[in-house]
């Protein structure tokens, strides 16, 4: 199921410290193009931090992020944006006080390219690509699920379509690796159906995902390969099928959680 | 119908030289009309950015300053034997140095602060218009001191065929502000609806989030500081070549807080909130002037209502008069589409 196999992203020896905490140790693992890789572990086991640091957020205290080719360390966030790496929040994010659509037309920033001159002296240029990204936001908008919603105000959304939203800000932004911390967390289980289905779509566009998760069920079954880190170290990395039969796994963090997983 | 009521108010605007007759009551105008320019390039900033600055007016009185300084010449030593010299130059030229300056400053000062956000940008802006009123206040040789700069020129504009058209007296000025005040309108409506405006707003509501995306921060909210700071300063030519003296006072504090109560009452971040607290508060004092006996009940009067506005209406009177709008709206029509329920922290 996985892509072409080619590297996409690689994380070589990755450490991240927040002072004499290390939140992160000698992280190393690829992500392939074009598959869906999970990152998976207890609570504070670095993945939200390994996150930040492959986008931007965070410096890296030693090791290399190279996407593409391309070194990351050192970039800002909207920078590495550019190249293409874009991520979701853990903790929900939108823009709150503005509409569905002004959302939607802000995660389109990098589509449009009109100056500020332009802008200034109104050229039809600048009208011409106003009406082409408000197309392109009811596109993405279709393609999530929420276009009915797109006057409403972020913040009147329900959870379930705010995550939507979040999703489609990042996916405006055309990402050719999209990472997602926790998007299904506090769904109900249709919205985590409904979620999945769209998972399947954005790869079905050749879009590489790296997961942060803890839906185990949701993990298991759209993963092509898991990688699972417990205190800063990678513990297991491999198929969904022996995550779920490693030891090691299952000591430190699937514990009752593999039952679940296995119906 | 938003149209309709932009050329009402267009065509009211224009005509009011025909039926005001009384020059005392245009010269209010006229000074009103420069403050408004002043709130709408302060809203920028504070209602588009979410940045506050307290230093604003140092643009305006740089504004004023260069555009004098160059209309006038001077003659200035920058070392003991090293003298800098500028015959006087036309002002429609000295009015756009003005501008540029002004928007070199706002550049600086957004590199500088935008490094340090929140508290410190307020207290940079505070200073550097501080820093900026003594140097206008102690170089003598270049800004006369307190002894103000004087007799400074008007605009003048002679079109090829036509005479000199100076603009001397209240008639002229009047519609000099009035057309510099709709293109500063313009300018900054166009800018919020762009991709710049949303890039502004971005920051503003969630920078993570804007950043993650591929907004980069610095370069949106130096732009809106260069803007803002332009139209600032060509307030402050206006001004300058309109009341033809120029002294340090223009750098005072209170410039500054009158500009951005124009903002927060008029709604920080709507296109009509500093035009509508502009004008209330540019012609309050006047009107209450003509009512009250006594100084103190003026201002006492202008204080309460302040505080009236903005403890009632927190986000402004357009956003509050929006939203009532709306409501009527609703119960009219009520197949009509909802453009947001917004929270409603209205009056009660
Ligand atoms: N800004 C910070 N300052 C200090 N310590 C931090 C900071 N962010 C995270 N940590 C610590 O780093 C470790 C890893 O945290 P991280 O958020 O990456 O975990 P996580 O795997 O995402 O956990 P969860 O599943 O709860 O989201 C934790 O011990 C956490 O307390
Ligand atoms: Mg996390």
């Amino acid at each position: 199921m996985s892509g072409d196999g080619k590297t996409a992203l690689s994380v070589d020896r990755l450490s991240i410290r927040f002072g004499g905490l290390t939140a992160v140790e000698s992280m190393t693992f690829d992500v392939r193009e074009g598959e869906v890789l999970s990152l998976i572990g207890p609570n504070g086991a670095g993945k939200t931090s390994a996150f930040n640091a492959i986008t931007g957020y965070l410096p890296a205290a030693s090791g290399e992020i190279v996407y593409r080719g391309v070194r990351l360390n050192g970039l800002k966030p909207s920078r590495i944006a550019v190249l293409g790496v874009v991520r979701t929040f853990q903790k929900t994010s939108v823009f709150a006080g503005r509409t569905v659509l002004d959302n939607i037309l802000i995660g389109l920033h990098l589509q449009s390219r009109q100056s500020v001159l332009a802008i200034i002296l109104g050229l039809p240029s600048v009208a011409r690509e106003e009406r082409r990204l408000v197309e392109q936001a009811r596109e993405v908008l279709n393609f999530v699920g929420i276009e009915s919603h797109k006057d409403k105000l972020a913040s009147s959304l329900a959870y379930g379509e705010l995550r939507m939203l979040e999703v489609a800000v990042a996916l405006a932004a055309r990402p050719t690796l999209l990472l997602l911390d926790e998007p299904v967390a506090g769904m109900n289980s249709t919205e985590t159906m409904n979620f999945m289905a769209m998972l399947g779509r954005i790869r079905a566009r050749g879009v590489t995902i790296l997961l942060v998760e803890h839906d185990m069920k949701m993990v298991m079954r759209i993963s092509d390969r898991v990688v699972c880190l417990n205190q800063g170290h990678i513990i297991a990395d491999g198929p969904p099928a022996d995550i779920q039969r490693h030891p090691d796994v299952i000591r430190a963090y699937l514990g009752e959680r593999h039952a679940r997983a296995q119906g | 119908m938003r149209r309709l009521a932009i050329l009402a108010l267009l065509a009211l605007l224009l005509s009011v030289p025909l039926w005001v007759g009384n020059f005392y009551v245009l010269h209010v105008l006229i000074v009103t009309g420069i403050f408004t320019i002043a709130a709408m390039s302060l809203n920028l900033l504070l209602g588009y950015t979410g940045q506050l600055s307290l230093g604003h007016a140092v643009f305006f009185g740089i504004g004023a300053y260069v555009s004098a300084l160059v209309s006038l010449g001077f003659a200035v030593h920058l070392a003991p034997d090293w003298l800098v010299t500028l015959d006087p130059q036309p002002v429609w030229l000295a009015m756009l140095c003005a501008v540029a300056i002004a928007g070199l400053c706002g550049w600086a000062i957004g590199r500088v602060s935008f490094k340090v956000r929140g508290a410190y940008f307020v207290i940079v802006t505070i200073s550097f218009a501080e820093v900026a009123r003594l140097v206008a206040l102690n170089w003598d040789e270049l800004t006369q001191g307190p002894m103000a700069l004087n007799n400074i020129p008007p605009l003048a504009v002679s079109l090829p065929g036509l005479d000199e058209f100076d603009f001397i007296g209240k008639v002229p000025n009047y519609y000099l502000v009035l057309v510099a005040a709709i293109l500063a309108y313009v300018v900054i409506a166009r800018l919020v609806h762009s991709r710049a405006g949303r890039a502004m707003i971005a920051l503003k509501e969630n920078e993570p989030l804007a950043s993650s995306v591929g907004i980069e921060v610095t370069r949106y909210l130096v732009l809106a500081a260069v803007v803002s700071a332009a139209i600032a300063g060509a307030a402050g030519a206006l001004y300058a070549h309109y009341i033809q003296i120029v002294d340090p006072n223009v750098f005072m504090f209170l410039y500054t807080v009158t500009m951005v109560i124009m903002v927060v009452a008029g709604g920080k971040g709507t296109l009509a909130g500093p035009i509508v607290g502009g004008l209330i508060f540019g012609l309050l004092p006047e009107v209450l002037r003509s009512f009250a006996i006594r100084p103190e009940v003026q201002w006492v009067a202008y204080g309460v209502l302040m505080i009236l506005i903005v403890y009632l209406l927190p986000n402004g009177i357009v956003p509050a008069v929006a939203s009532l709008w709306n409501r009527a709206g609703r119960a009219d029509a009520p197949a009509a589409p909802t453009t947001g329920s917004s929270p409603g922290r209205i009056v009660p």
